[in-house]
């Protein structure tokens, strides 16, 4: 094959995922751009962003992988069923780095700014926020992954080829939808707490 | 083989790099933080954050996984006369310059439905698709230099490349997205 026509090839396959990708950051953008009064309420949570949302394609692209090659190597059955042994020590396992990747991400942002002498808010209201938005999205994520993964084997698609734009487009979207109602509440709870103060 | 899919040993194989990226994607934080108040001040330029780092990084990891593919499959050589090489590196930047002016339109589109939009939808596109299309050239180049040092160190490039190009990614296209902003704006 020459260039050209290798060039075209993997242009044709990849323009579907990078499509549906883009719409789910497009509305992913929008939530984040209706967000402006809480960025600015807490200072320091657009420093946040990109690690919350990469934290989101990282475990939960690592767990549909994980899940896929269970699938197919027969370790794991096709069913949702909670007592599945691995599967729930896969979820809890997701769950557990996805908030201890969100808490670091909370805790070194905090650190990083007031390193640099940039305004900061208090480290307890950044690890809430991140810690509120990662146990949000990742049960929603855990959910749509197994969902898709299950689904798409049982009709004899490969789960590997699903995981991956599944998991960028919903990542995106439910990690900022998510991260909008964690600062809500987060604001809320300190504003009884100050006010009861 | 149960002892793979405990939650202890999933940890363990995951969290160290876990680790890594997030503080890489701190970084990508603090390019973002520093120009805050021109993002909060234009709906626009924010909408476009997530889908500008999430576009980057999955052209870089597309590409990344087609070139490891090649590269297992041992018909991938690194020389720029290299057709599989050359044709995937024009298709990464033809992705970008067809995917960005797309990306630059439907931001000011919805920005201008959920509130007032304070620049023009030409000034968000010509950000968007110049961002895009640098972002492009820069992932291809990433990949190609990870994926080379995983060849050279004998490294599976499943398992490194992709993670590895997926945060740089994300991470230049914060600094690229700041710099068009800088730029055109």
């Amino acid at each position: 094959m020459g260039t050209v026509d290798v060039a075209r090839d993997a242009y044709r396959e990849a323009l579907p995922a990078l499509a549906a990708s883009l719409v789910g950051g497009l509305l992913a953008g929008v939530v984040l751009g209706g967000m402006r009064a809480e960025l600015r309420a807490v200072e320091g949570l657009l420093v946040l962003v990109p690690a919350l949302l990469a934290t989101r394609g990282n475990v939960y692209g690592s767990f549909g992988a994980r899940l896929s090659t269970g699938l197919h190597q027969g370790l794991v059955e096709p069913r949702v069923d909670a007592g599945d042994e691995r599967l729930r020590a896969a979820a809890s396992a997701a769950l557990a780095n996805g908030l201890l990747a969100s808490a670091l991400a909370a805790v070194g942002a905090a650190v990083l700014l007031r390193l640099l002498g940039r305004p900061v808010a208090p480290l307890a209201t950044l690890l809430s926020v991140a810690l509120v938005a990662g146990l949000l999205s990742g049960v929603a994520l855990t959910v749509v992954v197994v969902v898709v993964v299950f689904a798409g084997y049982r009709r004899g698609r490969n789960p590997d080829t699903l995981v991956g734009p599944v998991v960028t487009t919903t990542g995106d979207v439910f990690g900022v939808v998510f991260l909008l109602l964690a600062v809500r509440a987060t604001l809320a709870l300190v504003g009884l707490v100050g006010g009861a103060g | 083989m149960a002892t793979d899919w405990s939650v202890r040993a999933i940890t363990r194989a995951t969290l160290p790099v876990l680790v890594g990226l997030t503080l890489v994607e701190l970084g990508s934080g603090l390019v973002l933080g520093s120009f805050e108040r021109r993002l909060l001040a234009s709906p626009s330029l924010l909408v476009l954050v997530p889908v500008t780092i999430g576009t980057a990084g999955n052209l870089g990891s597309i590409l990344a996984s087609r070139l490891s593919t090649a590269f297992h499959l041992g018909t991938l050589s690194f020389s720029p006369a290299d057709d599989e090489l050359a044709g995937n590196a024009v298709a990464t930047v033809a992705l970008a310059a067809t995917l960005f002016p797309v990306v630059g339109l439907g931001a000011w589109t919805l920005a201008s439905f959920v509130g007032t939009t304070t620049l023009a939808p030409t000034t968000v596109v010509v950000v968007a698709s110049s961002a895009g299309v640098v972002l492009a050239v820069l992932a291809v180049a990433v990949t190609l230099a990870a994926t080379y040092v995983a060849y050279r160190l004998s490294l599976d490039p499943d398992d490194v490349v992709i993670p590895v190009v997926t945060n740089v990614c994300d991470v230049l296209g914060v600094v690229v997205l700041f710099a068009a902003v800088l730029v055109f704006t």
